[in-house]
């Protein structure tokens, strides 16, 4: 339990009151700095804990907390954020953080400077039965500004029934009801940010009745903030999650303005769909590297024949490459072109502002939704067992357009009803993106195996181990190609026609 | 999870002092430390101030009808907790004489314990019981204390060939040399002796000291109390050689 106060002046009182009861220990003060870690995409948040990290005079420790406030697991060790797991002291904290983590490092998202008393309440054997911890602190980060007083019962294993004892001493004696936001949250009350503020996902407030130009302009200016929260941390290599993102949001405004640009015939939709792509390309073979430095421990997993050692080389080759081209992309982030496209596109969704009049967004979402889908459909049912690759690539583009319409106006329609369509799409998606991906990542290995043994750098057995991979790629592309009948069938049969119908119906209203 | 008992059929050659000092040090380390006092005499609960109670008793354990996560307790020492003996445990060898695999119990109960505790000391009480035999079934590392004496080697002798006897499990089985008074020349002969047999022994002793026997008065691990005396750097040295047996390569002696 958890009380808060505005100041330290309910604690001396808390305490002269416990004292009647228990013995109450003089406590220790000790300085405290105290640092809130997640990702930046909260992962650990939406898992239901907070990462806390209190470094005092002579300890330095690692608190992993569940929403009730209890702790999850504790170690001795420090984090100096940005963060990766690697990075994170081995212990039971690690070992529970790192797989929300994955690949994301962990940012500092609130800090404090105080000091913590901590006082023991005794039984009759004099035995530590709860501890109180009163902290004063001062917070930093995000914002300068004191905190309230917090003063945190805690009992000791197997007393809990003194902690209630206690609890209840102290709120007879100076009021309070137990606290039941996290720390973190008290933390960034006020500040303009709240745990989980940030994801990834397409998240705008729209109405069916809107004009479909403050719709359209909405998703555009909402993309455009996820792409300028990212572009800080892509340029400081945090980790390959910002240039991800950052990615999508580029990708997404491509097709928000291919498909739906026309809703706002003031703006210059053809020369930003080319800034776009500039942008979307001077990207792609950093994050190419990124993922295939990712997937490598996979890669090594799913040799059969050679040893994963054999791929070091490759690694090394991948570690070279992906540094290059990370110099050209960061080259290419601080150009002057890229600083108009930012000032420019800013500027034409400012002037947009709010339109009262025009079509409603219902009405253009379920127009564009219905296109999408039935053109998907149309050239998908025209692919044949003999159709060329390319047939399907572009099938994945199409679906793509598709994905992001729902993506957009997710608002507008019942997700729920739409749930089983959406995962349909995404069994598609996944087929042809397999499909596709394989081929590319084909091609992407001959080059690189080519390059090792021009260079001399590779033994054969990592030639050969490259050369493993391949035909492990062909096998899962022949695979991906077998079972796209299937997967396509589902999609587009009858009862995801009529799903189609009722969600394009549905946003309309 | 590793288990490690002190253990030895004598009483009074330094048992509770080694699982209270060991527990103490292996939580400064980092490990979650569970110390089970299976004693009835419940001297190391005593230590740690804790009542020795268990709602059920000694019964509701071994059963089963309390689980024995209910029944531990929070020492003030963060990293360290125990589960209390209780006089009912005086008849531990009835109750799990009447469970299957009467052997076997302890380790079975111990089991789901793993994703809390690191280590799990058991203060073992001085018998040759089905408690005992429970104790070197589940343990990992016994660890006998010994006072240097020709008696008690020969206890150490029928220890080491009853643990050989085991079919599968058997734990490793580690003397160590406890309330030693180097001014003894009994002393200085029998540890000369027993360190040109094979029979492992650690490298680190516990000399007898009054500020271990202090414990009683101070109701806490000597590391507590007296942390840069010899008696807490001797428990230091000897958990060193423990937790390389436990976790890691052992020093070297």
């Amino acid at each position: 339990m958890t009380y808060t106060y505005a100041d330290g002046a309910a604690v001396e009182p808390a305490l002269a009151a416990l004292a009647e009861t228990f013995t109450v220990s003089d406590g220790v003060s000790t300085p405290v700095e105290r640092t809130w870690l997640d990702t930046f995409d909260w992962r650990l948040y939406r898992s239901g804990w907070t990462l806390e990290q209190t470094i005092g005079p002579a300890t330095s420790e690692l608190r992993l907390i569940g929403g009730d406030g209890a702790t999850i697991a504790r170690q001795v060790g420090r984090i100096d954020p940005p963060a990766r797991i690697e990075q994170v002291p081995a212990g039971p904290v690690r070992d529970r953080i790192a797989a929300p983590m994955r690949m994301r490092a962990l940012l500092a998202v609130a800090r404090s400077s105080g000091h913590g008393h901590t006082i023991a309440v005794l039984d009759a054997e004099q035995k530590t039965v709860v501890r109180l911890v009163a902290d004063h602190a001062r917070q930093l980060e995000p914002v300068a500004r004191p905190l309230p007083v917090r003063l945190a019962v805690r009992p000791l294993r197997g007393y809990e029934s003194a902690g209630r004892r206690v609890a209840r001493i102290i709120e007879s004696a100076v009021g309070g009801v137990p606290e039941t936001r996290p720390a973190l949250e008290i933390a960034l009350a006020g500040t303009g940010r709240a745990p989980g503020d940030y994801t990834g996902k397409v998240d705008v407030r729209l109405a069916a009745d809107q004009p479909a130009a403050a719709g359209i302009a909405a998703i555009l200016r909402h993309l455009f903030d996820t792409f300028e929260v990212n572009l800080e941390g892509t340029l400081d290599d945090v980790d390959t999650e910002f240039l991800h993102d950052l990615r999508v949001a580029v990708r997404r405004t491509r097709s928000a303005l291919k498909l739906t640009g026309d809703a706002l015939p003031d703006l210059p939709v053809d020369k930003y769909v080319a800034e776009f792509k500039w942008l979307g390309d001077l990207t792609t073979p950093a994050r190419d590297l990124d993922v295939y430095l990712l997937h490598l421990p996979a890669m090594k997993e799913a040799l059969t024949v050679a040893e994963p050692a054999d791929l070091d080389p490759f690694g090394v080759q991948l570690e070279r490459r992906r540094a290059t081209e990370f110099r050209k992309l960061k080259r290419g982030l601080g150009t002057v072109r890229l600083a108009r496209l930012r000032e420019n596109w800013r500027a034409d969704l400012t002037a947009i502002g709010e339109p009262a009049d025009g079509q409603p967004l219902g009405a253009l979402a379920g127009q564009r939704l219905g296109w999408a889908y039935r053109r998907l459909a149309k050239r998908g049912a025209a692919i044949t067992d003999t159709s060329p690759a390319s047939d399907l690539h572009r099938l994945r583009k199409r679906g793509k357009e598709l994905r992001y319409l729902l993506e957009f106006f997710a608002a507008l329609y019942d997700s729920a009803k739409a749930g089983p369509l959406v995962r349909d799409l995404k069994g598609l998606q996944d087929c042809l993106g397999e499909f596709q991906d394989c081929e590319v990542q084909t091609g992407a290995l001959r080059g690189f195996a080519e390059d090792l043994a021009a260079d001399g750098k590779a033994p054969a057995a990592t030639l050969l181990a490259m050369g493993e991979l391949t035909e492990q790629l062909r096998r899962r592309q022949d695979a991906a190609r077998r079972e796209f009948g299937a997967r396509f069938a589902r999609f587009a049969r009858p009862k995801n026609v009529r799903r189609m119908a009722a969600l394009t119906a549905g946003a309309s209203t | 999870m590793r288990v490690v008992a002190t253990y030895n059929i004598k009483g009074g050659v330094g048992k509770t002092s080694a699982a209270v000092n060991l527990g103490f040090a292996g939580a400064g380390e980092g490990h979650r430390t569970l110390l089970w006092d299976l004693d009835p005499q419940a001297a190391a609960t005593y230590l740690f101030r804790i009542r020795p109670r268990v709602k059920g008793g000694g019964k509701g354990l071994i059963r089963g009808s309390r689980s024995l996560e209910s029944a531990i307790k929070g020492t003030d020492f963060d990293g360290l907790d125990l589960l209390p003996a209780d006089f009912t445990y005086r008849n531990l060898d009835i109750v799990l004489d009447d469970t299957k695999k009467p052997t076997r119990r302890l380790a079975k109960l111990l089991a789901p314990l793993s994703d809390d505790y690191d280590l799990v000391i058991l203060d073992c009480p001085p018998s040759i019981s089905l408690v005992s035999e429970n104790v070197l079934h589940a343990a990992d590392l016994v660890l006998v204390p010994l006072i240097p004496t020709t008696l008690s080697t020969r206890t150490l002798d029928q220890l080491t060939d009853f643990v050989a006897g085991f079919d599968g499990h058997r734990p490793e089985v580690m003397a160590f040399y406890s309330m030693v008074d180097r001014r003894k020349k009994l002393h200085r002969d029998v540890m000369t002796q027993l360190d040109s047999t094979d029979i492992t022994v650690a490298g680190s002793v516990v000399p007898a000291l009054s500020v271990i026997e202090q414990m009683a008065v101070q109701r806490a691990p000597v590391g507590a109390y007296a942390p840069s005396g010899k008696a807490a750097q001797a428990y230091a040295n000897l958990w060193a050689e423990v937790s390389g047996r436990l976790f890691g390569t052992a020093p070297a002696r």
